[in-house]
């Protein structure tokens, strides 16, 4: 296995946690190439900072708009309904 | 073993079902949960603030329109991110005067780029996260990926779409997801390790070598 098999693989390595199990060709190329583990982590934590970071907040000034809109199409949809 | 405190809420399809029969309060509720991870889907995709409202107003909407035609085939919230999705690739066809953005063209493995500044970051991802600067530097790389690999990122990576989930949102096949993903990770990784990597410890990638017997 190559660099390039393994960039080419590198969406199952990165998604399956037992990838390196199953398919023993990606554990051994990667046990020998450090720039390949270097690659993987680069990527994993990439994908880390991405996910944990912080949310968006929702503009405040847009959340009364955005009520208001709610609440006048469900109106239009239930008319009898309290809201 | 501490409480769930949220093991006696009701889960967003009961919300749903609540809400089909005319419970405001129950819809409220589901708006509630969902309407952070609508408004960064779509802030992410379409890059503007204002946008971002709109289609978050609008995702919601349509949720009020469709109420009847949600079954419990498939998650709420992903349903949703589904709509709202739609309504994000509108607002980039219309700021680029196309009647379509070209997101349907299939990708291969072919060409993908190298990575090629390969080192160790110098702080980890924790150290990274307490950064306030961080915010900005994540929206500046995403920013530069091209839409259509952009979307896939912040379906798959970011929101923990799957693949077949992402792809039905996006209206491609789950191999062009895969090379999209492949593309997006790849450029952001090499960004990012740009700017957190220590050159120190950079490696000079040698594309040639094999292991495992393979040539």
């Amino acid at each position: 296995m190559t660099c390039e098999d393994l960039l080419a693989a590198l969406n199952e390595v990165i998604d399956d946690a037992s990838a390196l199990d199953l398919y023993h060709e990606f554990a051994e190329h990667l046990t020998g190439c450090h720039p390949c583990q270097l690659v993987v982590d680069n990527i994993r934590k990439t994908i880390r900072l991405f996910r944990d970071g912080t949310p968006y907040p929702m503009p405040a000034a847009f959340e009364d708009r955005f009520r208001d809109a709610l609440k006048a199409k469900w109106k239009a949809k239930f008319p009898d309904a309290v809201v | 073993m501490a409480p769930d405190p949220t093991a006696d809420e009701p889960d967003d399809l009961s919300l749903l079902r609540r809400a089909r029969g005319g419970d405001f309060v129950a819809f409220e509720a589901l708006v509630g949960r969902l309407q952070g991870r609508v408004y960064g889907v779509a802030r992410r995709i379409v890059g503007q603030s204002q946008d971002a409202e709109d289609v978050v107003q609008q995702t919601f909407l349509s949720v009020i329109e469709h109420l009847d035609t949600f079954r419990g085939d498939s998650a709420v919230a992903t349903r949703v991110l589904r709509i709202a999705t739609n309504f994000a690739l509108k607002v980039l066809r219309k700021r680029r005067g196309l009647p379509t953005v070209p997101l349907d063209g299939a990708e291969t493995f072919a060409n993908v780029p190298h990575p090629d500044y390969i080192a160790q970051w110098r702080e980890t991802p924790d150290q990274l996260l307490e950064r306030a600067e961080l915010r900005e530097q994540l929206d500046l790389a995403i920013s530069e990926l091209d839409d259509k690999h952009r979307v896939v990122f912040v379906l798959r990576d970011i929101e923990g779409l799957s693949t077949r989930e992402t792809a039905e949102a996006v209206g491609i096949s789950e191999a062009n997801v895969k090379v999209r993903l492949l593309r997006a990770r790849l450029h952001l990784r090499e960004r990012l390790t740009r700017e957190f990597g220590d050159d120190a410890t950079r490696l000079i990638p040698d594309h040639s070598h094999a292991t495992g017997g393979t040539p």
